[in-house]
């Protein structure tokens, strides 16, 4: 579904991603960890299309079309989501407006007719039980003044909504009280399925005791360092990230 | 400078409107006014940033002081959907009655201008306002005006449903038109009135120089939409000169949206008395070379006063905008309470806006403040749009929608506020 083949990008000059690779499958949870300042949350832009970023070498693939080519609207409306770290509070745009453009765009993208009124408050009630978020924020201004927890689970309202194939998620678990962890990890679970991916960018081993991945890798420096299974985020929290630098270092000294 | 409707100043201005006799002396003064100050130039302080005189000289323009046939579908193109109200037509200044519906009832005094003239308000309170004395373009409408529309509202009168008026301006050549209403709600009256203007040809250019006066009376409330979106073939200088007395309500509405190239809002409002409120609220959206002037003067003469003031504007293309916040808090005026904002949004690559409070404080124990904001979209919330599949110009009407939400917001017709909100909307999709 996505290949990213020696990703190099940098911002405002600054090398940030120096050669990632990286294969996903449909169906696959990928966590991507590593410590502050190594990249993840430029990937995690990069993907999106993020314009400070600039590509200087490599490629990215998703479904076989050229995601580095396309805007990022048409990345969204081909399927790629990506939940912020930060979410944008936008006063004056309605929730609920705002949901209906984007799922209408996207629509339209893909040659569907809009949904009528009844069937996206449909969709919309469905979705909110499923990830439990309170129909009250639905009526307010985009994230404003919603609680850093609100915000969080404003995301993952979006993309039950918006039912992408590859969801993104930039540590979404950050900043999250352990009831607020649980209901954002019990929502992307159900959202889980043989079609869907998810890429999981977190720096605590919490969030992967709520949902357990495929495949767990380490970046650092720009570079993914280490792939492994859900085990390898038990040793990071147990070992911290030193033990896998050293590693690095006298492999590239050999 | 030599302006063909000049010509018509040295014509006698009686012969304008015979049935208006009683205002000879007042046009006379008027005249004499304006021709000793003229047009105001770059160096006038109130039209620094505006040359009308390059306006005015734009198209031969003539005086036209009578009203042409109008089909009825001209002021029905701009019919508010959904809007329960009273429609009233005027064509140049001169109401239609064939086409209006007037309210009607105890205490409800609503016709022409010309036919009022011995109305107990308009003996009172026509041309009063000091205000009008400095702007010469005003002096020339009252020197030379031809008809408008008279509103009064006796004591406790409260209208059921707003009033519409739909100014219809229609020439057959470039002409300049001078329309004069005069609006008075006696103590405790309140009505909510909406105006529009239309101006149907294309080849002829109309050059509307229009003067409002409104007076609200003790206890009494106004509610005040003008809703200028004309043609390209138009252009508009519109006075309002608004008068509050004791414990009254004043809401204002200002909207600008594209076509008409030139458009100067003067607007005063005088308070009176103690104890009242106002609000002062303008949007202002325009596109090409539009320049879009809005010159506002907030007098606060007596003490316990409240006045709020926001003006929103988005400038598109090479629009230029204009925005002027007097506030002026005389020394009688304590416990005033006076604030301003102006904040806009700067699109077009050329666009361009000159902002400029004038706060003249003399009282001591006052809150007065006063913002200007001149900006372009956030590029992490446009991010965050089309990273949910927005497009950008979908996008952009989404974040222009939101920025003149607190000025929609606060319509209190729903009908309007739907209406407004479907014109920004067209304006910014295309």
């Amino acid at each position: 579904m996505l290949t990213i083949k020696n990703l190099h990008a940098e911002v405002e000059g600054k090398k940030i991603l120096k050669g990632i690779n990286l294969e996903i499958n449909k169906g696959e949870m990928h966590a991507i960890m590593g410590p502050n300042g190594s990249g993840k949350s430029s990937l995690a832009s990069v993907l999106a299309g993020r314009d400070n970023y600039t590509v200087t070498e490599g490629e990215v693939w998703f479904n076989g079309k050229n995601l580095l080519d396309m805007a990022p609207e048409d990345r969204a409306r081909e399927g790629v989501f990506l939940a912020f770290q930060y979410p944008v509070e936008i006063p004056g745009v309605s929730n609920l407006n705002f949901l209906k453009t984007a799922l209408n765009e996207i629509r339209a993208y893909k040659g569907l007719p809009a949904l009528e009124a009844r069937e996206f408050l449909k969709l919309t009630k469905e979705k909110q039980q499923l990830v439990d978020f309170h129909s009250n924020l639905m009526n307010r201004s985009l994230n404003e003044g919603f609680s850093g927890g609100e915000k969080k689970r404003n995301e993952i309202f979006q993309l039950a909504m918006l039912d992408p194939q590859l969801a993104i998620l930039d540590e979404t678990d950050s900043g999250l009280d352990i009831d607020a962890l649980r209901i954002v990890s019990s929502g992307v679970n159900k959202l889980r399925d043989a079609e869907k991916s998810f890429v999981v960018i977190t720096h605590y081993q919490r969030l992967l005791e709520y949902i357990i991945p495929d495949f767990v890798h380490v970046l650092y420096n720009g570079r993914i360092i280490k792939t492994g299974t859900k085990e390898l985020a038990l040793e990071l929290e147990e070992r911290g990230y030193d033990w896998l630098k050293e590693e690095l270092h006298l492999k590239e000294s050999v | 400078m030599i302006l063909p409707f000049y010509q018509a100043l040295t014509e006698d201005v009686t012969a304008l409107s015979p049935a208006m006799d009683s205002l000879h002396d007042i046009r006379r003064k008027a005249l004499e006014r304006f021709t000793a100050t003229g047009l105001p130039t770059l160096k006038t302080e109130a039209w620094r940033y505006t040359n009308i005189q390059r306006y005015l000289k734009e198209f031969p323009y003539e005086l036209l002081t009578t009203a042409a046939p109008v089909s009825p579908e001209v002021a029905e193109s701009k019919a508010i959907p959904e809007l329960d109200c009273y429609r009233i037509v005027l064509v140049n200044g001169h109401l239609q009655a064939d086409q209006s519906v007037l309210p009607e009832g105890k205490g409800i005094t609503v016709g022409a201008m010309s036919a009022h003239t011995a109305a107990p308000g308009f003996v009172t309170y026509f041309n009063e306002q000091h205000h009008l004395a400095g702007e010469s373009m005003a002096q020339l409408n009252t020197a030379l005006f031809a008809d408008g529309l008279y509103i009064e509202l006796a004591a406790n009168t409260v209208l059921d449903k707003p009033i519409h008026i739909v100014h219809v301006y229609s020439c057959a050549t470039h002409a300049i038109i001078q329309p004069r209403h005069l609006w008075v709600l006696n103590r405790s009256a309140a009505a909510t009135i909406i105006e529009s203007s239309v101006h149907p040809e294309t080849a002829a250019v109309a050059f509307a120089n229009s003067v409002l006066e409104t007076v609200v009376m003790e206890n009494a409330e106004l509610w005040h939409y003008n809703v200028q979106q004309g043609e390209e073939s138009f252009r508009e200088v519109h006075t309002t000169a608004a008068q509050q007395h004791k414990d009254s309500r004043y809401h204002h509405f200002n909207f600008t949206l594209p076509n008409t190239p030139f458009t100067r809002n003067n607007l005063s409002v005088a308070l009176n008395g103690s104890h009242t409120e106002t609000n002062l609220n303008g949007l202002y959206i325009a596109n090409n070379h539009q320049h879009v002037d809005n010159h506002t003067f907030m007098d606060h003469i007596m003490p316990d006063c409240n006045s709020n003031e926001l003006y929103k504007g988005v400038l598109l293309d090479n629009a230029n905008g204009v925005f002027t916040g007097k506030i002026l808090v005389h020394q009688e005026a304590q416990k005033t309470n006076a604030f301003q904002q102006n904040n806009n949004l700067l699109l077009g690559s050329k666009a361009d806006i000159n902002s400029q409070p004038q706060l003249e404080i003399y009282a001591d124990d006052v809150k007065c403040s006063h913002g200007f904001t001149a900006g372009q979209f956030s590029e992490e919330s446009m991010f965050y749009l089309r990273s949910r599949g927005i497009g950008e110009d979908a996008a952009k009407a989404l974040m222009v929608n939101a920025f003149s939400h607190d000025i929609t917001d606060a319509v209190k017709e729903p009908a309007l506020q739907h209406y407004l909100q479907e014109q920004i909307a067209e304006i910014m999709n295309n």
